[in-house]
Parts: structure tokens; C-alpha cells; sequence
């Protein structure tokens, strides 16, 4: 097989990184905004009516939304198994309690409205909650991490180990990570429901939409401050070999300065913290102007701008290590064979936008809003 | 018995994937069967057809959520759990999981929401589309995943890089038409065919012996009879399938599945029952049918299978080579930057050993240190438990061949005794439904018991393929999955039966409008 030579290693691993960052923006896009309705339920909704009318306007689409990150994990897999093997058993209780909850919510959905008690729809609303909340959260505090680097390193034959604790996940920094994330995915929430019902649950959306950009914008800037003056960056000792073996420990890396070199190295990047900014300033003005489509859309902009710029800052690394620097995985190091990156991303280029294409078509179908008179009157089939 | 981090990962996995597939092969099947009902129904308009496809496809969805609920557990255990195995075998075996999602995940669940959402909102033949197309989805998954099972059973179209310490894919090709992917495939989803024809039948045949919604229940019986003896022969032929493929490339498991302790001469007789003792090495009162072996094997008369002691003199050769390699690649690692061709010649010779050798690390720490004693104890280490194999697999034979005589039966009466059932048979069916699932559950308990201690045949032992965790986390963990899918379980148990109490939501003026059209007002028994 020469083929997949037609395309440069270098080139390939570049491509697979890019696509990571479109399948986590994707995830949070989509996803998100089911698991910010979640979060949300319990406050937007009051009667077991409202209740409905919420979780029926992302009835048809959560499992469609969800398998973004399915593929997420299987695209990390396949195209960064290192990335796969260290984050998730180094993250192992942290990842067990994100599994829990996202077990929740399919069944919630599901069975919440089966049986008529009040007491068994009040549980599985609390768990949808739950569902929202706890992952929004734990994604926000593992990016967190991540920026500061992790304590693990790669033994001689490459087995990953992983020498901190769960409770070290939970640090300061960390923290104000995970809150600016639940306050973005409850913000992508609330314009959703802006957008999908009417009356008394669309102005509570506003309501707390408002709020949720306030504080993202507050968040978004605090985290930011403090990734520039508190947290130590990486970088290269010497220039790394761009297309050669993936073995991290290859290279020797440095943990020292600050992240804050790649805007002097690559300035065109700050159009992503702009847009991280612009995104909840539009949906302040949105939401005033009444008007939920540019609300969502500009919510949408603020989930672009707030992870790529994570991404961006810390090209090339994918996730340093802090007790091993050495062991750090970068886009160059840590990859599938060239091989496995040409054969995943042909097929990608095929598939995705088929993807795309009968995604759109299904939201289209489904355009509207979901009132209570559609839940009462097909009672029978809807959540 | 104190359990350590790797038997706790191997129950952690073994739990959590048995329970997925508790779900998956109903999901299968019935996702087909469904998009059958509606089929019926957009060609005859017959109100009846749609009932039955929305009564079938409820049950459908309770069963369905669960499914995903525990596939995400799934995806992300083989890095929490088994992060050695991830890096090591990852650039293979994560590109048909990643596949899975693509084209099949996508597809199934981006369309059963519109399958309950859209009866409303879609053109009849638009609906029916999308019922098939959560069908295939669902079938589709079950390639992807079972390519990426198959490869574990047998890895081709691979090769170890020592520069990246992993194995890494050499051909795509044959990755994707391995022939142990192809033959998985098939029986595994006419297993869920057989699966789901067997609930259809029996909650039918309830609802027959209640005397409740006939016109609903004989006509499902029809379908579940025509759709499941053709699934039920394909099983038993594709299983055969299974088992020739299984020759070929894990001749330890087949030599386990039937005690063969001894290489027969050709062509070899099959145990049809009898007592392995693994001590002594012999089956006990075993029974024997001559040729049998040897034609389900080999499709010959005049090929050897071999047996248990010989394929372990094979393991113990395999491991000296491997030692070879394992002091090559040690030498090579030294100094990756300039590698020294005759250590790289002499591991490329010996390289198809390596993880002969690592089967020692149980022992040592550097295998090249083994006692002879340890390299014959390694060599023991390739037989599998050969007791609960032999059992597990002729329960999995014998339900079997019960469903192909189950399905004729009610076959025949259905089409030709036009739906005339015996009340014990009619109890039967009901009894029956369960059945399949232990046969599933016995075919995956022999496929991947079979395969110890390799997770990757004859390329990376269990033993070396688990995370560095403590025991307390893993502990904790298979504890919380095992609780939580417990509550689960009974929550879905329950769901189910009220909803099968329940029946079909009967939309009378529709059906009497249809039968007036047809000029034969109420014709249909009242719900
Ligand atoms: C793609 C890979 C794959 C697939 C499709 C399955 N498994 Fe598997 N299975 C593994 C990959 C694997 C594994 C990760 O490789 C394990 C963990 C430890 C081992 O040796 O193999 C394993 C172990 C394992 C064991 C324990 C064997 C032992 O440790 O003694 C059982 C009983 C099952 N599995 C059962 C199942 C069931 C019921 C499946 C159907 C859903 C299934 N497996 C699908
Ligand atoms: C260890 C291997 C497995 C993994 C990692 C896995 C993963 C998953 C995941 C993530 C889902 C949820 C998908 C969604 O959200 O829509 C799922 C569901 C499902 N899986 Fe598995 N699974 C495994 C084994 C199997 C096997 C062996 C089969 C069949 C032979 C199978 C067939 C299915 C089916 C039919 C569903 C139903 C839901 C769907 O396709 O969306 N899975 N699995
Ligand atoms: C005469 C009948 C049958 C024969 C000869 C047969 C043969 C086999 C063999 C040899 C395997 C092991 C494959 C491997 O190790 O890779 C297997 C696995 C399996 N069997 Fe069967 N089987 C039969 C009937 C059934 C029935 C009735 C069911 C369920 C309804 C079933 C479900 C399974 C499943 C789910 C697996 C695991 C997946 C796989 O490895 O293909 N089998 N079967």
C-alpha cells in the first residue's frame, strides 16, 4: 500500500487534530444544549406540563446529539490511542462518574413519562438534571487540567501512569474551568429553549440565559487571566520531528514560561478568545431584541471561540505532563500510523457529510415550537 | 480467592458486556422486525399493521435506550480499563469502533427519534424509510463492532513497530474481510433475529392464551414463525460457519470447546457429551459421534485436529522463539535512533512470537530471566478453562436445534393449520422466550473465555493489557456498575411488563373507517 502516502504524515496528523477540535466543538454544539436543557429542567419548568413541553423539544434529536460523543471517544481511539489510554484511565473515577451520569439521561428521557406518579417523574426530572450538570462540569474541570498538565508518565514499554488523585482533579483553576463551562452549555440551553417554546418557560429561558452569559463572559475572562499569570506552559526543547514514530518519549519537553507564547508566535489566533467573547455579548443582545434565532446562533459562536481557543493555545500539545514532561502527548507524538490516519480520515471525508446532510434534513422536519397542546394531544407518543 | 486488577477488569468487562448484549440482540431483531410490520403496512393500508408496528416498535424503544445506555459504558472502558491494550492494539482496532459511530450510530440514532416523533410530521413511505434505516443502522453497528471483536480473534493485517512499541496496521483490507469477523457477523445477527422472534412469538402467544387483541397477536405470530425459522436455520448453519473459522485460527479454543485432550487422526469423532477434567487431562463417559469432528472442522475426512498436549508443545516453542525477539527488541530499544541491522533481522525473523514471550511476565519481570519451569507453566497458561467452554458451548448447540423445531412447528400451524394453536403450546412459546438470550450469552461466554488468557490471540496476553490502577478503584467501580445496572434492570423489567399488559393502543374509529370503506363494519372483536 503506497496510497496512503499521498498524503504527508505530518499533514495527516494536523487534519486529525483539526477534526478533533470539530467533533468536541460538535459535541458541545449539538450535546450541549441537551445537556444545559437538563441542568435547566427543574427550574424553567414547574408543571409536570412545562416539564414535558421541555424535554420533548429535544426529544427527537438527544441520540442523534449524543453519538457526536461516542464518536468523540471512538475518534480519539483511532486516531490518538495514546490520548485515549492516558486521559481516560488517569481520569478513571472522574470518567466512572460521567458514565453514571450519561447513563441517566437516555433512560430518563425514555421512561420519565411512562408512569403516571408524580413521585417517579420528579426522580427521573432530578436525574436528568444530573445528567446535564455533572458531565458539563467534569468536561469544564478535565479541560482545566489539562491546561495545567497532568501528573502521569509513560513507563519504558509506554503503559501510562497516572500519579495524582481524583481529588486533585478538583483544584482551583480547575474549578472556575468546569463552572465556565456549565454556564456556556446552560446558556446554549436556555437559547435553545428561547428558540423552541413560547410563553411562560420561554421567558424563564430568557431569564436565566441572561444570567448564564453574564457569567460566562465573567468566567470565560477570570479563567483566562489566570491561565496567562498562574499556569506554566509547555513547549519543545528543540524543534520535534513532525513526522516520525509515535512514541512520546522521543522528544524532550519543556515545562516552563507560559502558554501565553503562542499569541506572540501565531497572533492571528486571538480571533478565538474574540469570539469567545463576542458569542455571549450576542446572545445578551439577542435575547433583548427578541430575537432567538440570531440568540442561538450567536451562543453557537461563543462554544467555537471558547474551546478552539484552548486548542489553539496549546498547539501542539495535546495533553503535557506535569511530573514527566518528557511523556507529554503532542500532535506529533502521539497519533495513529499514517497508515490508520489516511484510511480513517478518506472514509470521514465520505461519511461526515452524509452526516451532516440527513442531520439537517431531520432538524428540519422537526422545526417549530413544541407547545404544550402537541404534548397533551399526542400524549401517547412523546416523552 | 483474593482478586487482583486484572481478574477485577476481566469481571468489570465480562459484566458490563454480557448486560450490553442483553439489550443489543433485541434491538437487532426487532428494529428488522418492525420495519417488516410497517412495510405491510404501507403496501395493504391496513390500520392493523400500523398498530402492531407502533405497539412492537414501544416495546421496542424501552428496550432500545437501554442498549445506548450501557454501549457508552462500552466505548470508553477498553481506555479506562484496559489503557495497555488501548495503546497497544489501538491503531487497529480503534478504527472500526470509530466506523461504528460514523456510519452506523449516527445513522440509527438520528433516525429513531423521527421514527417515534414523526408519524405526524412524515409521508407515509417517508416514515417507512426511516424505520428501515434505524434497521440498518442498528445491523450496520454490528458489522463494525464485530470486525473490531474479530480482529482480537484473529489478527491479521498487522505488524509490531518497535520504535512505537504497538502493533500497527499494515492492511485495512484485510482487517475488514477477516474471515472470524465475517463469520461473527452473520451468526451473531441472526441470533438477534432469533432473539427477537422469539419475544414477538411469546408475548403474542400471552395475549392469545388471555384471549386479548387476537387480530393483532395471530398476525405477529406469522411474522415472528416465517421470520424466525429463517433465522433460527441461519444461526444453526452460520454457528457452523463460526466453527470453521474457529479452525482455523484459534485451534486452542476449538480443541477447549470439545475437550479434545489428544490430536486425533483424521477424520476426528466429536464428543457429544461427556466430563472434562482438566486435571487428569481426559474426558470422562464422553460419547462419541465418529467423523462428526473432523467434517464440522475441516469439511474433510483426511485433515489432523489437533490436540490439547500438542497445541501446548506448540505454545512452549512459540515462547522460545519469542524469547528470541523479546531480547532482540530489548537491544533495538536501546538506542531507537540507530538500530542495528542484525538485531533488527533477528527480531523481524522471530517478531510473530513477541507476545509468546510476554505470557512469562506473569512470572518475571524480564522473561529472558524465566526458569524452565515457568516457560512449561506458560505454556499450560495457553489452554482455557476446558470445563464450563464444553458446557457453555452445547447448551448454546442444543437451544439451537430446540429453536429450529420451535419454529417449524409454529410455522406450520400458523400457515398451513391456519392458526390453530394447542394451549401447551401456546404456554411453551411463552416459556421459551428467555432462551435465546442464554444462548447468546453462552456463544459470547465461549468466544471470549475461549480466548484467554490472550485478549489479542497469540499478540498480547490479558495479563499485560490492564490499566495501572489500584484494586480499590476498579473495585469501586465494578461495585457502582453493578448496582446501578441492577436498578436499571428492574426499572426496565417492570416498564416492559406494563406495557405488554397494556397491548396495543387500539385506534377503533380508524380501523372502523377502514372496514367501512371496505364495506365489513366491525368485523374486529372489541378491545
Ligand atoms: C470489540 C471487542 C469486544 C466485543 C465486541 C466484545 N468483547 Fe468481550 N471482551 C473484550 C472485547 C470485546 C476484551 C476487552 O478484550 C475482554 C476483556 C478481557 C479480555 O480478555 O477480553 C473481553 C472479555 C469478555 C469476557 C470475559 C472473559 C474473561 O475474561 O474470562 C466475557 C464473558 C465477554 N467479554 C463477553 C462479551 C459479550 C457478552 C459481548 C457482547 C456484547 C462481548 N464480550 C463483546
Ligand atoms: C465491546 C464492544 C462494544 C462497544 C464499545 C459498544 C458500544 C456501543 C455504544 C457506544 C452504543 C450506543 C450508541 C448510541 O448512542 O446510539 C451501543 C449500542 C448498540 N450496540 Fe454496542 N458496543 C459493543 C458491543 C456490541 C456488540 C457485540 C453488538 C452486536 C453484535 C453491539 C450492537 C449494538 C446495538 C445494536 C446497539 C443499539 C443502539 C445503537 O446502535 O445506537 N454492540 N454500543
Ligand atoms: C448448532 C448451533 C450452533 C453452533 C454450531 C454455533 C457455533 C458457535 C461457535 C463455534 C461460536 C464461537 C465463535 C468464536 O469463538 O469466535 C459461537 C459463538 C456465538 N454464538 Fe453460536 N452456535 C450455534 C447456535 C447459536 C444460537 C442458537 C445462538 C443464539 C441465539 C448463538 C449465539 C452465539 C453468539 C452471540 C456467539 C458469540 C459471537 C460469535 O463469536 O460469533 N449460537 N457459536
Amino acid at each position: 500500500m503506497i496510497l496512503h502516502e499521498l498524503i504527508d504524515f505530518e499533514i495527516l496528523r494536523l487534519l486529525w487534530w483539526l477534526l478533533l477540535g470539530v467533533l468536541l466543538i460538535g459535541f458541545a454544539m449539538t450535546d450541549g444544549f441537551d445537556m444545559g436543557v437538563g441542568a435547566l429542567l427543574p427550574f424553567v419548568a414547574k408543571t409536570d406540563t412545562e416539564r414535558r413541553v421541555v424535554i420533548n423539544t429535544i426529544g427527537p434529536v438527544w441520540e442523534g446529539n449524543q453519538v457526536w460523543f461516542i464518536l468523540g471517544g471512538g475518534a480519539i481511539f483511532a486516531a490518538w490511542p495514546p490520548l485515549y489510554a492516558v486521559s481516560f484511565s488517569g481520569f478513571y473515577l472522574a470518567m466512572f462518574v460521567i458514565l453514571a451520569a450519561l447513563i441517566l439521561r437516555p433512560v430518563g428521557f425514555k421512561y420519565r413519562s411512562k408512569r403516571d406518579s408524580a413521585r417517579w417523574r420528579e426522580t427521573w426530572d432530578w436525574c436528568l438534571f444530573i445528567g446535564g450538570f455533572v458531565p458539563a462540569l467534569i468536561f469544564g474541570v478535565a479541560v482545566g487540567n489539562v491546561l495545567q498538565g497532568v501528573p502521569f508518565h509513560l513507563t519504558e514499554i509506554l503503559l501510562p501512569v497516572y500519579e495524582g488523585s481524583f481529588f486533585g482533579l478538583l483544584n482551583p483553576f480547575a474549578l472556575v474551568c468546569g463552572l465556565a463551562s456549565v454556564a456556556m452549555l446552560v446558556m446554549h440551553g436556555s437559547a435553545w429553549l428561547a428558540l423552541k417554546t413560547e410563553g411562560v418557560i420561554a421567558e424563564r429561558s430568557k431569564v436565566f440565559g441572561t444570567y448564564a452569559s453574564v457569567a460566562v463572559i465573567a468566567l470565560y475572562a477570570l479563567a483566562g487571566l489566570w491561565m496567562a499569570l498562574g499556569v506554566t506552559g509547555f513547549s519543545f526543547a528543540e524543534a520535534p520531528v513532525v513526522d516520525g514514530p509515535s512514541n512520546p518519549l522521543l522528544s524532550e519537553v519543556l515545562h516552563e514560561g507560559t502558554w501565553m507564547v503562542a499569541y506572540s508566535e501565531r497572533p492571528w489566533i486571538v480571533i478565538a478568545p474574540i469570539l469567545g467573547f463576542l458569542g455571549p455579548l450576542g446572545v445578551l443582545y439577542g435575547i433583548r431584541a427578541g430575537r432567538e434565532g440570531l440568540t442561538f446562533l450567536a451562543s453557537k459562536t461563543a462554544i467555537l471561540g471558547m474551546i478552539s481557543s484552548v486548542g489553539l493555545t496549546m498547539f501542539p500539545f495535546i495533553l503535557p505532563s506535569t511530573t514527566d514532561p518528557r511523556s507529554s502527548l503532542t500532535v506529533w507524538d502521539a497519533s495513529s500510523s499514517h497508515l490508520t490516519l489516511f484510511v480513517m480520515f478518506t472514509t470521514t471525508l465520505v461519511f461526515f457529510p452524509l452526516v451532516l446532510a440527513y442531520t439537517a434534513w431531520v432538524y428540519k422536519v422537526l422545526w417549530g415550537k413544541v407547545t404544550e397542546k402537541d404534548v397533551l394531544e399526542q400524549s401517547d407518543s412523546v416523552y | 480467592m483474593e482478586l487482583d486488577i486484572v481478574e477485577l477488569s476481566r469481571l468489570q468487562f465480562a459484566m458490563t458486556a454480557m448486560y450490553h448484549f442483553l439489550f443489543v440482540p433485541l434491538t437487532l431483531g426487532l428494529s428488522v422486525l418492525v420495519a417488516i410490520m410497517e412495510t405491510v403496512y404501507v403496501m395493504t393500508n391496513r390500520p392493523i399493521w400500523r398498530q402492531m408496528t407502533k405497539f412492537w416498535g414501544t416495546l421496542f424503544g424501552i428496550n432500545f435506550v437501554l442498549g445506548v445506555a450501557t454501549g457508552i459504558t462500552m466505548e470508553f472502558q477498553f481506555g479506562m480499563n484496559w489503557s495497555y491494550y488501548s495503546h497497544y492494539v489501538g491503531d487497529i482496532f480503534g478504527a472500526p469502533l470509530a466506523f461504528e459511530g460514523l456510519m452506523a450510530f449516527f445513522l440509527e440514532a438520528t433516525f429513531v427519534g423521527l421514527f417515534f416523533f414523526g408519524w405526524d410530521k412524515l409521508s407515509k413511505v417517508a416514515h417507512l424509510v426511516v424505520a428501515w434505516l434505524v434497521a440498518i443502522g442498528s445491523n450496520i453497528s454490528a458489522l463494525w463492532i464485530l470486525i473490531a471483536n474479530g480482529w482480537m480473534q484473529n489478527p491479521v493485517g498487522a505488524e509490531f513497530n518497535p520504535m512505537s512499541m504497538r502493533m500497527e496496521m499494515t492492511s485495512f483490507f484485510d482487517v475488514m474481510f477477516n474471515e472470524v469477523a465475517q463469520a461473527k457477523f452473520v451468526h451473531t445477527v441472526s441470533a438477534g433475529y432469533v432473539t427477537a422472534a422469539f419475544f414477538v412469538l411469546g408475548v403474542s402467544a400471552w395475549y392469545l392464551l388471555k384471549g386479548r387483541h387476537i387480530e393483532l397477536a395471530r398476525r405477529s405470530i406469522a411474522v415472528a414463525a416465517s421470520f424466525g425459522l429463517a433465522s433460527a436455520l441461519s444461526v444453526v448453519v452460520l454457528g457452523d460457519e463460526s466453527g470453521y473459522s474457529v479452525t482455523h485460527s484459534q485451534k486452542m479454543k476449538l480443541a477447549a470447546i470439545e475437550a479434545m485432550w489428544e490430536t486425533e487422526p483424521a477424520p476426528a469423532s466429536f464428543t457429544a457429551i461427556g466430563i472434562p477434567d482438566s486435571e487428569a487431562r481426559e474426558t470422562k463417559y464422553a460419547i462419541h459421534i465418529p467423523y462428526a469432528m473432523g467434517l464440522i472442522g475441516t469439511r474433510s475426512l483426511n485433515h489432523e485436529i489437533p490436540g490439547i498436549k500438542e497445541l501446548v508443545e506448540q505454545a512452549e516453542q512459540r515462547i522460545r522463539s519469542g524469547l528470541v525477539a523479546y531480547d532482540a527488541l530489548v537491544e533495538i530499544r536501546k538506542d531507537l535512533k540507530n538500530i542495528d541491522p542484525v538485531e533488527k533481522a533477528r527480531f523481524e525473523e522471530h517478531s510473530g512470537d513477541l507476545g509468546f514471550a510476554f505470557l512469562l511476565k506473569r512470572y518475571v519481570e524480564d522473561p529472558r530471566q524465566a526458569t524452565e519451569a515457568q516457560i512449561l507453566q506458560a505454556a499450560n497458561d495457553t489452554v482455557p478453562q476446558v470445563g464450563p467452554l464444553f458446557w457453555a458451548f452445547r447448551i448454546m448447540v442444543g437451544l439451537g436445534f430446540l429453536f429450529i423445531l420451535t419454529m417449524a412447528y409454529f410455522f406450520y400451524k400458523a400457515s398451513i393449520k391456519r392458526m390453530q394453536f394447542p394451549r401447551w403450546a401456546l404456554w411453551g412459546a411463552v416459556f421459551l422466550i428467555p432462551t435465546p438470550w442464554i444462548a447468546a450469552e453462552m456463544g459470547w461466554f465461549v468466544a471470549e473465555y475461549g480466548r484467554q488468557p490472550w485478549t489479542v490471540d497469540g499478540v498480547l496476553p490479558t495479563a499485560m493489557s490492564v490499566s495501572h490502577l489500584s484494586v480499590g478503584e476498579v473495585a469501586f467501580t465494578l461495585a457502582g456498575f453493578v448496582l446501578f445496572y441492577s436498578v436499571l434492570f428492574v426499572i426496565e423489567m417492570g416498564l416492559m411488563i406494563k406495557y405488554i399488559k397494556k397491548g396495543p393502543y387500539m385506534d377503533t374509529a380508524e380501523s372502523e373507517q377502514w372496514f367501512e370503506q371496505r364495506g365489513r363494519i366491525a368485523a374486529q372483536p372489541a378491545e
